[in-house]
């Protein structure tokens, strides 16, 4: 008998039976729509056990590899523990020392962690770093499995943002903090490595793509891969060294700093980010891209995308929200 | 194999769909007809829907009901939502299959399928 786990919850399994029907038969509020594995609105989570392929047919190979299945169409043959995938505690909260802190411009701390416990992530991912139990956020992760010892994070100080404000001014390398996660679809997916990718980032934005970036290298990524960092004037953008280096190291990278201001020196690019990639790139098709930053930036970054061409499923996005009650 | 093939089997099945979707969501946001119905929404929910509403009206496995059309459409009917904005999509929807050298007889089929949901898209 194959037992469904939910929250604190078992629940057998019927024969022929759906984890969708055998959740909602015991009062679970999954959504549902079309039954047959095509709508996606079931989509679930396996935080424990492998859901069958068939369950996971047509999803986004970022949302398969995070163990994403659809709940109507998912006859396991072995026990599940499943979540939704809006469910808060789907991860446990993880301590983790800070190793060292390190301003990258005027604004952004790169915020160095170890974690105490593994955790298994995939670079371009974000963490929940928390100042309290009750006061969190969301930051992405510039680290890269296996080549980075530590989780990198680049913290923007926002105005009057309570965390930002608090990991610029008050945190101290050897003092201990909780995280939560991973989470978030914005990463690279090896295969297809002749395909060209496109990176566009405004601000911080460039943390989670400096990983993605480094683990597409990384992992052999052939295709040509541009990056568009982009800020309003030369304080704001960060790690050029780096990236250069990079440049000069990989023949398939190429790196374009944009300045949106009015002094544009020598060997930038004049404009937003996204409007000097557009140009640079009219056409999208085939080209997987990746979008992070300013929130409206990435919304219409968006669409531009996939109107020039770029399918849906080949536009990764992670838009930095800022809280409301920051 | 005598047996005959369905419609959703002739234009090529799920690929079919995955390889339509792209393409119609396209047209239908650069239709200026329409295209002011998808401001603002989530791109891929939206991109999800319309590969439901796809596979459905390529004669493919669906439940929808006249009854989620309604709800679905009813904000958009509130909002303006007629008959002229209809046939718009269903213009973009045979557009999409020419692109994708889909035979005419069958172009048909599919649009009599969409038809079908007209009266309850419009919620009357």
């Amino acid at each position: 008998m194959v037992t469904i786990r939910y929250a604190k919850d078992n629940f057998e399994l019927d024969e022929n039976q759906s984890v969708l029907d055998c959740l909602t038969g015991h009062g679970v509020p999954v959504p549902f729509s079309c039954r047959s594995g095509v709508c996606q609105t079931c989509l679930m989570r396996a935080t424990g056990g492998t859901p069958p392929e068939i369950s996971q047919h047509g999803l986004k190979d970022s949302l398969k590899l995070q163990n994403y299945f659809l709940a109507c169409v998912c006859h396991p043959s072995a026990d599940l523990e499943v979540a939704l995938p809006d469910d808060d505690d789907i991860q446990a909260v993880i301590p983790a020392t800070v190793k060292s802190l390190k301003l990258l411009n005027a604004d952004i701390m790169q915020v160095v962690l170890e974690c105490h416990l593994p955790i298994d992530y995939r670079a371009g991912q974000f963490i929940n770093l928390f100042q309290n139990q009750a006061l969190g956020r969301s930051y992405s992760l510039a680290s890269v499995p296996h080549q980075d010892e530590h989780l990198h994070l680049h913290v923007r100080r926002l105005p009057e943002g309570r965390v930002s404000g608090w990991i610029h001014e008050e945190l101290r390398p050897g003092e201990t903090v909780e995280i939560r996660g991973p989470g978030g679809d914005c990463f690279y997916i090896p295969g297809n490595s002749d395909q060209g990718l496109i990176l566009i980032g405004t601000g911080s934005g460039l943390a989670p793509l400096y990983g993605i970036i480094r683990d597409a290298l990384s992992q052999g990524h052939s295709g040509p891969i541009h990056l568009f960092h982009g800020s309003r004037d030369l304080s704001g953008l960060y790690l050029t060294g780096e990236l250069h280096d990079l440049v000069r190291q990989y023949s398939n990278f190429n790196y374009v700093p944009c300045l949106s201001g009015e002094d544009v020196p020598h060997g930038f690019a004049a404009g937003r980010a996204d409007d000097v990639a557009f140009q640079q790139m009219p056409n999208l098709k085939n080209w997987r891209m990746f979008l992070c930053g300013h929130p409206e930036m990435v919304k219409i970054a968006k669409k531009k995308a996939f109107m020039a061409g770029a399918s849906m499923k080949d536009i990764y996005v992670d838009a930095f929200n800022v809280s409301q009650s920051s | 194999m005598s047996q005959q093939q369905s419609l959703f089997e002739k234009i090529g099945g799920e690929a079919a769909v995955d390889a339509a979707v792209d393409i119609f969501y396209r047209k239908v946001l650069s239709d200026d007809r329409i295209s002011a119905f998808f401001e603002g929404v989530d791109m891929d929910k939206q991109a999800a829907k319309q590969k439901s509403f796809l596979t459905m009206a390529f004669g493919g496995p669906h439940n929808y009901t006249g009854l989620d059309m309604r709800l679905g459409h009813a904000h958009l009917v509130e909002r303006g939502l007629n008959d002229s904005h209809v046939d718009a999509v269903i213009e973009d929807l045979g557009a999409t299959l020419r692109e994708l050298n889909v035979a005419e007889d069958l172009i048909a089929q599919v649009a009599a399928i969409a038809e079908s949901t007209r009266n309850d898209v419009l919620c009357r």
